[in-house]
């Protein structure tokens, strides 16, 4: 080790790779892993979540799993929590869509409202 | 670079290894690759997370999830449940939090046995991978000596460890800023930094959960030492009954040496330092800092009289800064937070935290960092969950063989370092181990009595014979030959000794037998006067009597005792022959009516 420099790149690096192990989070995202939500494809979209948030660099998400919400014909379901336990309800989540509520919802703190679940009802 | 969705991290600490937590790790991986989650999970091994009596643990990130006594099959359980789907597996959490409503965060800090501590020492144990240099550096590992290196000169070094009032964590509690101050002002072209890990208290396991847990957090508090008073090599002395410790360190060491954290101009400063291990064969007198040292000279492990004390000759006579494991564990957190913040912590006298390994007749057996002036009540009962069996407490014992007892009407006593000498006891390193009201003091006092006996070097005659006279008084008393005048005398030996004796061992020999002499003389007057062991330890005062009224002649316990020593028929209540009775207890234990009774 030559420099502290060095040190702080190994430290961020680790960081990053730990970063699940992380308690103190701003938000969480919960994405229903049930047989209904595997079935419907939400591997892939618990995946698109992890992989936008890191490409983000954004630490303080956490991106959890639960158990079936009861609304199967409306996987894959994604909830994102905030600090103050407020709750918002993605449905019929794909890839794509996932990518977008990181940008829109958790950086710039706009919901999708066109994917939420009051929407999803409307068009009904 | 792999993202991990879920950490799963499970407890490599002695005590989880011993059961099974080796055999969980590889289940783990079979079952995740039948899942096909080996790419989505992540299974790492961790040092000790304090709880050892709920071991093996198992902890499942990003949820926290504490998973406990978990055995191999629950493996397929936990994988196939919550990390494929993402649900709890609520029977395997502490009992404490399984009815909580909430079920998307189960954190550590939630338990109540964590909720009242306040780990320093142990910050890593438990967090951290132990065999991953990065996972340190992670949470700022190797940060506090950069700051060291690059911003401070090693004055202000020795300046903010004397400010933060933290005294010796090893036994005697000596500031620790002080020593430092010793060893930096003794001229010499050589000197060396050594690191106590020589931990031999019976009952005490804090400095091998920290080697085991978080080895870096020693190597760097070394490395500032070396700094702070111009040495180049140190030397960590490690018994070699800590396998795990050894090969932690070991890791520890030789990955600190690939990323030039160890070796020649560390940060490029000029600065260069290297550490060895040495192996101790496990005496417990090789604790004592000068047999330490003789011992790491390749020598017989016998200690000198001091002074000379090591700051002054220590290692081949030259200057010698030792300290202990959980001492080192607190350096690099004083630099990086600063001196005040520790000194805020604590009482008066006392600064920081200590960890005391809590063993004996407690629930939650393990490993606990408390800030210094939490009461002892507030360890047994709020920490430690109380004593098992709905049973009395009635002493703990802290310090080990130089330690003494601490009687249940002192319970409410903050724990420091004065106010336990005070109590006739002492710090120690921090075993601590506590007693119900089952427990013969004097039985106590003569177990930790043999174990000096047997661990005295015998170098110097107070020790050497007066333990074993000692001894001898404590066998015949709880043999039921105790003499009037013998407690007398083992007060008279027992000052002797401690005034003479050559090192710290002998010293404080006696200290388990006056301290209980202090707070349980009737237990010792009823073994001399009355011939009884008032808590009904002591096999040769008791025995064991078949209550005939209660008794319905079922002949269980005939059938279960080894000598054969219970007679009787159908009908006719049976009876224990006392002449050939073992006192072993079986079969009071194997009556389903409870018609056996201890006779004390």
């Amino acid at each position: 080790m030559k420099s502290i420099t060095e040190l702080e790149a190994i430290r961020k690096k680790a960081l990053e790779q730990m970063s699940v192990r992380n308690q103190d989070v701003r938000m969480r995202v919960v994405v229903g892993m049930a047989t209904c939500g595997i079935a419907a494809g939400a591997r892939p979209v618990m995946n698109a979540f992890l992989e936008e948030l890191k490409r983000r660099n954004i630490n303080d998400v956490k991106v959890t799993m639960t158990g079936c919400i009861g609304a199967c014909r409306l996987e894959p379901i994604v909830e994102v929590v905030d600090e103050k336990g407020e709750k918002v309800t993605y449905v019929k989540m794909t890839a794509e869509k996932a990518a977008r509520v990181v940008a829109e919802h958790i950086v710039n703190g706009r919901v999708c409202l066109d994917y939420t679940i009051g929407a999803e009802e409307k068009n009904k | 670079m792999q993202i991990y969705r879920s950490h799963v991290l499970v407890c490599g600490g002695t005590g989880c290894t011993s059961s099974n937590s080796g055999k969980i790790i590889e289940e783990f991986e079979v079952q995740l690759k039948n899942n096909k989650l080996e790419n989505e999970v992540k299974v790492i091994k961790t040092g000790c997370f304090g709880l050892c009596a709920q071991g093996p643990i198992v902890v499942v990130y990003p949820e926290g999830s504490m998973y406990t006594m978990v055995k191999p099959e629950d493996v397929k359980e936990i994988v196939e449940e919550h990390l494929l789907k993402g649900r709890i597996v609520r029977r395997l959490l502490l009992s404490d939090i399984q009815t909580e409503e909430d079920t998307s965060a189960k954190s550590l800090e939630k338990v109540d046995f964590f909720k009242r501590q306040l780990r320093i020492a142990l910050r890593n144990c438990g967090i951290i991978n132990p065999e991953d240099i990065n996972e340190y550096i992670a949470y700022d590992g190797y940060k506090a000596l950069a700051k060291v290196l690059t911003e401070m000169e090693p004055e202000e070094v020795i300046d903010t460890i004397k400010k933060s009032g933290l005294r010796g964590r090893g036994g005697g509690g000596f500031p620790t800023g002080l020593k430092w101050e010793f060893a930096a002002k003794s001229q010499d072209d050589i000197k060396y930094v050594c690191c106590n890990a020589d931990e031999g208290d019976p009952g005490a396991f804090m400095d091998r959960s920290i080697l085991e847990g978080d080895p870096h957090s020693v190597i760097e508090a070394m490395i500032i030492a070396g700094y702070a008073i111009g040495a180049n090599q140190g030397f960590i002395y490690v018994r070699a009954e800590y396998p795990i410790a050894v090969k932690r360190l070991d890791i520890a060491i030789k990955q600190a040496r690939e990323y030039g954290l160890l070796g020649e101009d560390i940060f490029g400063t000029g600065f260069s330092f290297d550490i060895e291990l040495r192996l101790g064969a496990g005496a417990f007198v090789c604790g004592e800092e000068t047999a330490l040292m003789t011992s790491i000279e390749g020598k017989r492990g016998e200690p000198r009289p001091r002074p000379p004390f090591p700051a002054v000759k220590g290692l081949w006579q030259k200057p010698t800064l030792l300290n202990n494991v959980e001492t080192y564990a607190n350096i690099p957190v004083i630099i990086l937070k600063g001196p005040e913040w520790f000194a805020s912590i604590g009482t008066e006298k006392s600064k920081g935290t200590k960890v005391f390994a809590v063993g004996g007749k407690i629930n939650n057996t393990g490993l606990v960092e408390i800030p210094m002036g939490t009461t002892l009540r507030e360890v047994i009962y709020d920490i430690g969950g109380g004593i098992p069996n709905g049973k009395k407490f009635k002493a703990a014992q802290t310090g080990g063989p130089s330690g003494g007892c601490i009687p249940a009407s002192h319970i409410d006593t903050p724990i420091e370092y004065d106010t336990l000498v005070q109590l006739g006891s002492m710090m120690g390193s921090g075993g601590l181990i506590v007693m119900d009201e089952d427990t013969c003091m004097v039985d106590i006092a003569k177990f930790f009595l043999e174990f000096t006996v047997d661990e005295s070097c015998g170098k110097c005659p107070p020790c050497r014979i007066g333990t074993k006279r000692m001894l001898e008084i404590l066998e015949r008393i709880t043999g039921g030959k105790g003499e009037e005048g013998d407690i007398e005398k083992l007060e008279i030996l027992a000052k002797n000794i401690k005034a003479s004796a050559l090192c710290g061992l002998g010293q404080t020999a006696p200290n388990p037998v006056l301290s209980t002499l202090r707070y349980f003389r009737d237990e010792y007057e009823a073994h001399v006067r009355d011939k009884k062991c008032p808590a009904g330890v002591c096999k040769s005062m008791m025995h064991y009597v078949i209550n005939a009224e209660l008794c319905k002649s079922c002949g269980i316990c005939a059938r279960n005792c080894p000598v054969k020593c219970i007679s009787g028929q159908r009908g006719v209540p049976y009876v224990i022959d006392q002449d050939k009775c073992i006192k072993c207890g079986t079969c009071m234990e194997k009556c389903p009516f409870k018609a056996i009774f201890k006779n004390v």
